[in-house]
């Protein structure tokens, strides 16, 4: 068969890309080489759709973060995912900054993009943590948080549900051009295609590497670690906190998330090659420069720490072009942060350079079923519902109060949980300050049964993450 | 709403003992809620000896100790519902709970004892670096897959910390036929059980590194080996002491946090020293009728003594159901080498007797115990040998305590 569209990668930008394509007639595939959607970058990162004063102007980040943030809020509705409109406030606290400030004031009102200058003492009543040098911020109503991989596997379930296929655990290895189409050759299997797209998060300089002989663009890969807070933090801090964002970068945050805890991060390590590991160095970097923008952070509260590692470069702008030596091939590179919130936006670049606009649109498109979440219904709707299905009234998660029904109706949507840590993106069972060391027996067994396997081989992640062995007992 | 006299949040041995004793107090309208399948609480998963020498005067293993108090439950008719998780309580003391069979349900009891037990620490609170893999387990989580799945985690493994469900897994999982390479200490000093140290580590050769810590773990899917490291006197690791394991499990024991969640969320006020309740005499937070008890309240070592505890916190619950006002408490002020006292207060006229449970901070020889108020020292107690892993259980008269203000309870060495 003869793909329309391959698409390399079922990170962010490759579920937008999906989605928007499955409303068009073709065929498309999606390869990842992971156990699951969404393992990639945007599984360790900030969360957090930037409004898009931040990118320097005439750049594509400050162009797609600017659209792609506008266009998030129906897009999460559409397909049933999380999106909240917190807001953030970008903190300066030297003199010398103030300017800063209103410089980037004034860049976000030339986009649209709405932001208030507020006084410290203003700042300090919203956010009382806030540390005691705060001067001046500047307000940004219109920031977002998401569930990055919540959000990318909605979309990539809606694709999946109209007719693109996704290949997990098969990694790109070889790409051939024929004549006027493309071999890609992955682990398992070769597909033939006409187009391309490399959105291959990290992985995107080897997938150029694989097409051109040399990739077109060059990365850099910047570490950056994170602490979580408990939800018993969840009132340090309302808003998303920034320090005035420098060269390096946006400096360390404070994030609210969807489900009420904190992230504090990110630091940047320039590394040599992907590691997701956490160092002790690291995490001190990120307590160190805290200190500058909030007080009294409740580091007793710390349930876990994490890494994501960006892929930067080309001057620090999104590489977005159609191969010069293969035409069809789109490769998208160093898509570092605005990444997750130009997404939307990245995607409809692309497909404008395929000429989208004359491609024939489906009559008729499958929408994704809402997700049943028990902690956000009414008593009512509860109480019906655990009559319906005894199961939703079975709690499995005891820190996030999930219930094994939710797990069950996880396991029966299009793109299936088949791993512990499938099930944690999903439902978030083992998110809490247990993290997993109650439920994660548990949703193995629940695993085991629906799969019909041994305990015992039920996976934490990927192959080669079994559970263990059965004891002789 | 349907109203009740009391509910009893947990059904593990603090759960269990705390309904009986209400029941003696003749308390008849009352509910003890239980999360999972079947009482018992994490006794269930202890399937080693030496439990209740104080209580039966023998050596039970953990289930058939939590089989006495099941079968006593059963014998004074207590009502309880298993797979029934509480979700939230209230300060005017609303407990909401679902079950699959009951559904979500809010009850109004008159009293509420929480016995909701502890959780373990983990990887994430201690941030040990390196790479977010399988093969990373809390201790009590591995014996919960051995003891009731029948798996076994790993064959090569290792054990960060050294308390006491580390040091029995250490020897349950070298029975089992895994190599237990070593247990690295934090700390000067074991936080175990001697009885442990040498039954579980000393009679298997495992060694033991004290003033030692996990600095890296590595492995692409799961572990596939740990790097520790000898700590300064400011617990940083000392470059160049850095020892290497081919480990494919690291096993966590690294202390026990009492599951305050829904007390906390109630407003409750909290000891950010035992990071449970701050209670009185009778076990009662600081929302009236609300009593907390057994590791939910602070980590006990011995069965035994939460049973103790809980039975208080029952009796308590129902003797104290009637009352009005407030009583005026006094301060119990921990000094010195201590690190807690539980209870944190008690009122100005006790009328019973009290006892004090506590740790101390490090080990020490030849130690004072002494517990004064304004009027000087009316207690006081000579031990060789305090140890942290140790608590310990001091009982005061309550014509010692009545009227006098707050009082001191301070260990030093002699
Ligand atoms: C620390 C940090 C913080 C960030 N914070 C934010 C933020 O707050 N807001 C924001 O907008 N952006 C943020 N970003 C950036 C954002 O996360 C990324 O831009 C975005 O997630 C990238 O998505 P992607 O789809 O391009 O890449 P990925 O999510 O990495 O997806 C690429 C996929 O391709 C797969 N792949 C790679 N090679 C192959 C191969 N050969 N064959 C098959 N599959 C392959 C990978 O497994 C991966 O799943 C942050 C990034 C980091 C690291
Ligand atoms: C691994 C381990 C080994 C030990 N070994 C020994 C030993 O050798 N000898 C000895 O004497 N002592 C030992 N102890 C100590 C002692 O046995 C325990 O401390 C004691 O059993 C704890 O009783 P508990 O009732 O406070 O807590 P648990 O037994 O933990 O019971 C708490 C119960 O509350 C339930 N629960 C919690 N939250 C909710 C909620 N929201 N809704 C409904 N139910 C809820 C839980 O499911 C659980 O069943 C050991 C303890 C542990 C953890």
């Amino acid at each position: 068969m003869m793909l329309d569209v391959c698409i390399i990668g079922a990170g962010i930008c490759g579920s937008f890309l999906a989605y928007d394509l499955s409303h068009y007639k073709g065929s498309f595939a999606v390869v990842e080489k992971e156990h699951d959607v969404a393992g990639g970058v945007t599984m360790a990162n900030s969360a957090i759709i930037h409004a898009g004063y931040d990118p320097k102007d005439h750049t594509l980040k400050a162009q797609l973060n600017v659209e792609g943030a506008k266009a998030y809020e129906a897009i999460a509705q559409r397909v049933h995912a999380h999106y909240q409109k917190i807001g953030a406030y970008v903190i300066a606290s030297e003199e010398s900054q103030i300017a800063q400030l209103k410089e980037l004031q004034q860049r976000g009102n030339k986009r649209g993009v709405r932001c208030e200058l507020v006084s410290g003492e203003e700042l300090k009543q919203a956010e009382p943590h806030v540390c005691e040098a705060a001067l001046m911020a500047l307000y940004v109503p219109d920031t977002a948080i998401i569930e990055p991989w919540e959000m990318a596997l909605r979309l990539m379930e809606c694709a999946v549900l109209n007719g693109v296929d996704l290949y997990l655990e098969e990694e790109v290895i070889g790409i051939m051009h024929k004549r006027d189409y493309y071999e890609v050759k992955t682990s398992k299997q070769t597909l033939c295609a006409k187009r391309i797209i490399n959105a291959a998060g990290l992985g995107a300089e080897r997938i150029g590497k694989l097409c051109d002989g040399a990739s077109p663009f060059h990365m850099e890969i910047k570490r950056g670690q994170y602490y979580v807070l408990s939800h018993h933090a969840r009132d340090f801090v309302h808003h998303i906190l920034y320090p005035l964002p420098s060269d390096k970068g946006k400096g360390v945050l404070c994030v609210p998330t969807i489900h009420g805890n904190i992230l504090l991060g990110p630091d940047a390590q320039i590394l040599s090659e992907e590691d997701t590991s956490t160092t002790s160095q690291g995490l001190a970097r990120v307590r160190e420069q805290l200190t500058q923008l909030v007080k009294e952070v409740p580091y007793g509260e710390v349930i876990r720490s994490y890494s994501g590692c960006r892929p930067c470069g080309n001057d620090n702008d999104f590489y977005i072009e159609e191969s010069a030596i293969h035409p069809g091939i789109y490769h998208l590179g160093c898509i570092d942060s605005p990444g997750l919130a130009s997404a939307p936006a990245i995607s409809r670049y692309v497909l404008e350079a395929m000429h989208i606009s004359s491609w024939e649109r489906k009559e008729e498109w499958i929408e994704n079923e809402s997700v049943i979440r028990c902690d956000e219904m009414e008593d009512d709707a509860r109480k019906a519902l655990i009559q319906a299905d005894p199961t939703y009234g079975h709690i499995i998660c005891r820190c996030e109060a999930i219930s094994e029904g939710e797990i069950l109706a996880a396991l029966r949507r299009p793109i299936p949980p088949r791993s512990i840590k499938e099930v944690k993106k999903r439902v978030r069972c083992g998110m809490g300050k247990c993290q997993g060391g109650f439920c994660e027996v548990e949703v193995a067994k629940l695993l085991a049964r629906e799969s019909r396997l041994p305990l015992h081989e039920i996976c934490y992640d990927g192959a080669g993450s079994e559970l263990g062995e059965e004891a002789k007992g | 709403m349907k109203q009740i006299d009391l509910i009893i949040i947990g059904g593990g041995s603090a759960g269990m003992s705390a309904a009986l004793a209400a029941k003696k107090q003749g308390c008849e309208s009352m509910l003890v809620l239980e999360r999972s399948d079947a009482l018992g609480g994490i006794l269930q998963q202890c399937i080693h000896n030496g439990f209740g020498l104080q209580l039966f005067h023998e050596e039970l293993s953990g289930p058939a100790f939590a089989q006495r108090l099941i079968d006593a439950l059963h014998q004074a008719q207590i009502p309880y519902r298993t797979k029934a998780s509480v979700l939230s309580i209230t300060p005017d003391r609303i407990v909401t709970y679902v079950h699959p069979e009951d559904g979500l349900c809010r009850i109004r009891s008159k009293a509420i004892i929480l016995a909701s037990g502890c959780y373990e620490r983990t990887r994430g609170m201690i941030s040990i670096g390196g790479k977010r893999i399988k093969g990373v387990y809390t201790a009590g989580s591995a014996q919960r897959y051995l003891n009731m799945e029948n798996i076994l985690v790993g064959r090569r493994v290792f054990i960060l910390g050294s308390g006491d469900i580390g040091l029995i897994m250490a020897r349950r999982m070298r029975l089992e036929g895994a190599e237990v390479l070593g247990v690295a200490e934090l700390m000067p000093y074991s936080n175990g059980l001697t009885r442990n140290i040498v039954q579980c580590l000393e009679d298997f050769d495992i060694p033991l590194y004290l003033s030692h810590t996990v600095i890296d773990i590595q492995g692409d899917t799961r572990v596939e080996g740990i790097t520790i490291a000898q700590v300064d006197e400011n617990k940083q690791p000392i470059p160049g002491s850095e020892k290497h394991f081919a480990a494919d499990t690291l096993l966590l024991s690294v202390g026990l946090i009492p599951e305050e969640t829904l007390l906390q969320e109630a407003g409750v006020v909290l000891d950010p020293k035992t990071k449970g309740a701050k209670v009185n005499a009778h076990m009662e937070t600081s929302i009236p009728h609300v009593y907390a008890c057994g590791n939910a309240l602070h980590v006990h070592d011995l069965v035994d003594d939460v049973c103790m505890e809980a039975r208080v916190a029952g009796a308590s619950a129902i003797k104290d159901m009637e009352k009005k006002t407030e009583e005026a408490c006094t301060e119990v002020i921990a000094e010195g080498e201590i690190s807690y006292v539980v209870p944190q207060h008690i009122t100005t006229h006790e009328k019973e007797d009290v006892i004090f449970s506590f740790r101390v901070k490090r080990p020490l020889h030849h130690a004072l115990i002494t517990f004064e108020n304004k009027t000087g020292v009316f207690q006081q107690i000579r031990k060789k040998v305090l140890l942290p892993s140790q608590m310990q259980r001091i009982l005061c008269k309550k014509e010692a305590l009545d009227g006098h203000g707050a009082i001191w309870v301070k260990v030093r060495e002699e």
